[in-house]
């Protein structure tokens, strides 16, 4: 197998989606390559940072607005 | 397709074997998130605002990373809210209240988006991602690389980089491996067919990995630019 096979499958190989013979194949693959080991590793970091980051906090102005936005059109809605 | 009806049976996904779920980790949902949707629905304004301040953060940055213009993500935040409270009727609790209100949500900024660059390609068109995808600056960032930057910083970073990408891509991302829909949800959403959403979202997730590379490689740290 190719190291660039590795990145065509590269999407389904993170989510868990390939079949098991494909799989063994690439982390044979793996076993074997360091650079595509490391373009895996970090390809995979990269969505578990983007993932488990917690948002910004809503800036004051921005919070403030929505909720007086709410606060109009809420009660408005519901009558 | 779009805009897609805020109708529950248009929010149901296909159900996915075990093995096709995606496997990255997901938020925790508050077990009373139920108690408070049923409550919002009985009249409740007051629970709402409950779900609101729950949810008003991930929300802004779905509505940010989409428009990548705060008037409109705002406006288009403001929108979902109004818009979810309006037809909490129609969930019918199938689906995570958080689910439903994402899709609202990406709703309203995409036509924002629409609105202001209607020029521009179109998402839910065909595009060619063919193009040789092998990356470069292969390094390792070695264990945890993000607890290098405070939490501040690193959402500094991660703004800054997804919005250098190209939106057909950045959307798809967002929505796939933020907001973590399936593949099939997310192609729904926009319109596309699945191997489309495949093949976008890899080139997001390679450009991704190739713009962090400058903050998390080894030994390479680099100061956030401020004001971007």
């Amino acid at each position: 197998m190719k190291c660039k096979k590795i990145i065509n499958e590269l999407a389904d190989y993170l989510d868990e989606s390939l079949d098991p013979i494909l799989r063994t194949s690439i982390e044979e693959h793996l076993g074997n390559c360091k650079d595509c080991r490391v373009v895996v590793d970090t390809t995979k970091q990269t969505i578990e940072i983007f993932c488990n980051s917690e948002p910004a906090p809503l800036p004051l102005t921005t919070r403030q607005r929505l909720h007086e936005a709410l606060a109009k059109h809420l009660r408005h809605i519901r009558a | 397709m779009l805009p897609f009806s805020t109708k529950e049976t248009l929010m149901n996904s296909p159900k996915l074997d075990p093995v096709e779920a995606h496997a990255l980790p997901s938020q925790v949902v508050k077990a009373d998130e139920p108690i408070l949707v049923a409550a919002a629905k009985n009249g409740d304004i007051s629970a709402f605002e409950t779900l609101v301040g729950r949810y008003e953060r991930k929300i802004f940055r779905l509505t940010q990373n989409i428009t990548q213009n705060r008037e409109d993500a705002e406006d288009a935040m403001q929108e979902a809210f109004l818009k979810a409270f309006q037809h909490l009727g129609e969930f019918q609790g199938n689906s995570r209240f958080y689910t439903w209100l994402v899709r609202i949500a990406v709703n309203q900024a995409l036509m924002k988006l629409r609105k202001r660059r209607p020029n521009q390609v179109s998402l839910d068109e065909e595009i060619d991602t063919g193009e040789d995808m092998m990356p470069r600056d292969v390094e390792d960032w070695g264990p945890s690389p993000q607890q290098r930057y405070e939490q501040t910083e690193l959402s500094e970073i991660l703004g800054k980089v997804i919005g250098e990408l190209e939106s057909p891509f950045r959307i798809v991302f967002q929505l796939r491996d933020i907001e973590e829909m399936s593949t099939e949800e997310t192609a729904e959403a926009l319109g596309l067919s699945v191997p489309a959403v495949k093949s976008r979202l890899l080139r997001a997730r390679l450009k991704l990995r190739q713009k962090l590379n400058q903050y998390f490689k080894q030994g390479g740290t680099r100061e956030v630019q401020k004001n971007h």
